[in-house]
């Protein structure tokens, strides 16, 4: 029998492109997002340092999918359908998980079907309430108060409150350009805290900048933030 | 009827063949077990293999591992990432190396089993693999906290199910129990002599010892400062009750080294810096050094010398100057009457620069292993002047410089062309140049030639020695709290610098302890664990955009980022100040962002895959 070359290649491509179309699976599509959240206020946090775990039972070797968590708390991810047990690890963000009551654990199961919006309530050590900032001059100035929400056996003092002034929207130690700290000596009463900072020309010139609270808890590594503030100049 | 014949003819021909081995035959592509362990010099090869295995992160066949914290810079675009990211990952330094592990159970095994060696030269086999095998443990405890301590080979019955092979890890202070105990049983089985130094002897048993329980001790008292940093089980962590009977330990064991008076502190040549960075190259019985990684000409070379050496007197035509040392660094080292102070280059009564006739006088009076371990600005390396400066500096404050090395301009009231930057740089992000202003001296070496592909450099790669038996020695009496034993050891160290005041009990604090080692041990694979151990990394390396101290004595100052110091010649034709030198303090513009250290960095990542193959691994803190 004769082979045609032509028709070998042919048929080698049709086969190759054929089994791409095959063997690929479609993407993961499903939207699963919502925030941190305690008692329906979102909790801040930094960027890029709190994550918590999607677990998927079932395969043979179990891999994680880390979620990052934003600064606003606020999450998404893109999934396939099944059912997942979410986990926050020990030793993440500024709060301890809640004990579910579907699992009674701290793991909580999710199902994924269709695009799902869900908000994960946590237990934080302490939640910073009524920040406001305003500005005059150069001077920014926050007056906020903190209350404790964990007061039992865990309970944890304060560190230090941090003021951050930030060029862009993403505001903590890293970006900062300019904050104020005060020890926890120093605070006096946690209800009304007033701290300010001077901001320092920027360049290039902008009339606005970006502000928010950040609270050191003794012995917890991630910190706790209000929301980002758009602070005119 | 033939045909049977020829038939029984055949069967009797080969079965009598069989009888006779003729098919048996020994290969001789392959050595098999037992010719293995019935020769000696058969069985130093498999040793010599399992010494090679030997784990170093920084190390000088890795020079840009040395460039991950604020000692160095790399001048290598490669490596510029060293100074831009972040955060370091917390799988970074991981190690699960239990296949080396088992090499070594086997080789343990075997050796004992060896009857055909002669008694004595299995002892000391056996005492090796022991030696390594603790070492090894030793780099996984430094690194992963408590692991699984399998002291066996391990063979799986393929029967379906390996959960008999499945071991939980063992607790942290396990691991060190078991590193501490091995080095006192073997240590009088090795050797006692100064000049082995590639191989294990009773001097590096001792040192290990001493280092060992030294971490052990620090983990166990610093430990308590970040009490996150531990698990339930005692994986991650040693109680801090512990603390006390880990520095006693490392003491004693450091003072048994000590008061066997074999080693000694490297004093050959009377310039003093000279003579430390000659310990670092003189294999001509150094009675300092106690354990290398030793290289040798025509044999085994590294090409360390091909990446550290100065730009302007590279031998290749590719690579030189990649690391530069830090300001960071450079500061840190006190002046003789044992004060510290950043490098001075503004004048404080009159705010203007400080004019130096020469270059090197900016460091001088500085301790001697400043000189000794960085190649500074005006300085010498193989005899031959380093050529540093970044340009020069007009009377109105405007610079003249070029954009590539040695480049040339003219000068304001000249018609010719002249060089206005030195043949080293610095010139920002010019790889190769000096861009922090500062090359490396230790290990770096001279002789000609050892910087060429064809030959490269046979510098040993010191992992034990004497001075920082003494230093482990001191850091142990001072939280023992034996402040004369302590005071004793740190001046010996410091007289060999250069220093004519010893430090008085008043001097003495954790801060200088912590000062003292980074000085002397910079560039020898000390700074992550050191940091480690005091729990230091997340207060020094914490991710806020800090300037450079202004206190390099203080053991808590960040330093985030790698800071450079460039020189600078004043043209001013009829100015007094001519011809002068002038510093300024800067900042690579690769290093854009500033390093942080996690709580979860402390112990690294063990990876999913070795959870899952063992579900009994617990996590580490905090990652």
């Amino acid at each position: 029998m004769k082979l045609n070359i032509n028709c070998i290649i042919t048929l080698v491509i049709a086969v190759v492109f054929a089994s791409c179309q095959y063997d690929n699976y479609d993407e993961p599509g499903i939207l699963f997002d919502g925030q941190i959240v305690h008692n329906g206020a979102p909790i801040g946090v930094s960027y890029n340092d709190v994550y918590f775990e999607l677990w998927e039972p079932g395969w043979q070797l179990k891999y994680p999918i880390n979620v990052a968590v934003d600064q606003d708390g606020s999450f998404s991810a893109l999934l396939f359908a099944a059912d997942y047990k979410l986990v926050i690890p020990e030793g993440q963000g500024p709060y301890r998980s809640m004990i579910s009551s579907d699992t009674n654990s701290d793991t909580i199961n999710v199902t994924l079907t269709g695009n799902r919006t869900m908000n994960i309530e946590v237990e934080p050590y302490y939640m910073v309430r009524n920040a406001n900032f305003s500005s005059s001059g150069r001077t920014v100035t926050s007056t906020f108060g903190l209350e404790q929400i964990i007061t039992d056996g865990d309970a944890r003092d304060i560190e230090r409150v941090f003021l951050y002034v930030s060029k862009t929207a993403f505001v903590d130690t890293r970006t900062s350009i300019s904050t104020s700290e005060l020890d926890r000596g120093s605070i006096g009463d946690l209800n009304s805290i007033r701290m300010s900072t001077d901001v320092p020309d920027l360049v290039p010139a902008q009339d606005d900048v970006f502000a928010r609270i950040g609270v050191k808890i003794a012995g917890i590594e991630d910190m706790l933030f209000s929301a980002v503030e758009n602070i005119q100049l | 009827m033939k045909k049977y014949l020829l038939v029984i003819g055949i069967i009797t021909s080969l079965s009598s063949g069989c009888n006779e081995d003729f098919l048996d035959k020994k290969p001789n592509d392959i050595l098999l077990e037992e010719q293995v362990w019935e020769d000696e010099g058969l069985v130093l090869s498999v040793l010599t293999d399992l010494y090679d295995r030997y784990v170093d992160i920084q190390q000088l066949e890795q020079w840009w591992e040395f460039t991950n914290f604020d000692e160095a810079f790399a001048s290598n675009f490669n490596n510029y990432w060293r100074h831009r990211f972040q955060d370091y990952n917390y799988d970074w330094w991981s190690i699960w190396d239990y296949g080396y592990i088992r090499e070594l159970n086997l080789f343990v095994e075997k050796c004992e089993a060896a009857e055909e060696l002669q008694e004595e030269a299995r002892e000391r086999f056996l005492a090796e693999a022991r030696f390594l095998r603790a070492a090894i443990y030793f780099e996984h405890v430094k690194r992963m906290g408590g692991v699984p301590l399998i002291l066996e080979s391990l063979e799986y019955d393929f029967s379906g199910d390996p959960s008999y092979l499945q071991y939980p890890r063992n607790k942290e202070h396990e691991v060190y129990d078991f590193v501490i105990n091995e080095m006192e049983e073997i240590k009088n089985i090795l050797p006692d002599d100064v000049n082995i130094k590639s191989r294990a002897t009773k001097g590096l048993a001792l040192a290990m010892k001493t280092r060992a329980a030294l971490y052990a001790a620090s983990i166990a008292k610093y430990g308590a400062t970040t009490p996150q940093v531990s698990t339930s089980g005692g994986e991650v962590g040693i109680p801090a009750s512990m603390a006390d009977d880990y520095y006693q330990i490392a003491l004693s064991s450091a003072e048994e080294l000590i008061t066997q008076g074999s080693y000694a502190l490297y004093r050959k040549r009377d310039n003093l810096e000279e003579n430390f960075s000659n310990l670092f190259l003189d294999k001509n019985s150094n009675p300092e050094v106690i354990f290398v990684k030793d290289y040798k000409t025509k044999g085994r070379t590294h090409s360390f010398t091909i990446e550290a050496i100065p730009r302007s007197l590279r031998e290749e035509n590719i690579a030189g100057g990649n690391i530069n040392a830090t300001l960071n660094l450079v500061q840190s080292f006190e002046y003789l009457d044992n004060t510290f102070s950043p490098i001075k280059t503004i004048d404080e009564g009159t705010g203007d620069y400080i004019y130096y006739d020469n270059p090197m006088d900016a460091f001088s009076g500085r301790d001697a292993r400043l000189g000794g371990t960085v190649i500074l600005p005006g300085s010498t390396y193989r005899g031959k002047l380093v050529d540093i400066w970044a340009g020069y500096q007009l009377a109105d404050g405007s610079v003249i410089s070029a954009d590539h090395l040695g480049g040339k301009a003219v000068l304001p009231g000249k018609t010719v062309e002249e060089q206005v930057v030195g043949f080293d740089g610095p010139i920002d992000q010019l790889e190769s140049s000096a861009q922090t202003g500062f090359y490396v001296r230790k290990f770096n070496d001279p002789d000609v030639g050892s910087g060429q592909r064809g030959t490269r450099s046979d510098v040993w790669w010191v992992r034990y020695r004497y001075g920082e038996v003494l230093l482990n020695a001191a850091e142990a009496a001072f939280e023992l709290n034996e402040v004369t034993k302590a005071l004793n050891y740190l001046n010996e160290i410091r007289r060999r610098a250069g220093f004519t005041i010893d430090l008085t009990a008043s001097d003495l604090s954790f801060d200088r302890i912590v000062h003292e080692r980074k000085v002397e041990l910079a560039f020898e694979g000390h700074i992550l664990f050191d940091m480690k151990r005091w729990r230091l990394a997340h207060v020094v390396w914490n991710g806020d955009y800090t300037d450079l101290t202004e206190n390099p004595g203080k053991a808590d100052e960040p330093s985030t980022r790698v800071f450079a110091l460039w020189p600078y010649r004043i043209y001013d034709p009829g100015n007094p100040n001519d011809g002068k030198w002038i510093f300024k303090e800067t900042i690579p513009s690769v290093v854009n962002n500033a390093h942080r250290f996690r709580l979860g960095n402390y112990y690294s990542f063990i990876s999913d895959k070795i959870r899952n193959s063992n579900p009994l691994i617990v996590k580490n803190p905090n990652q």
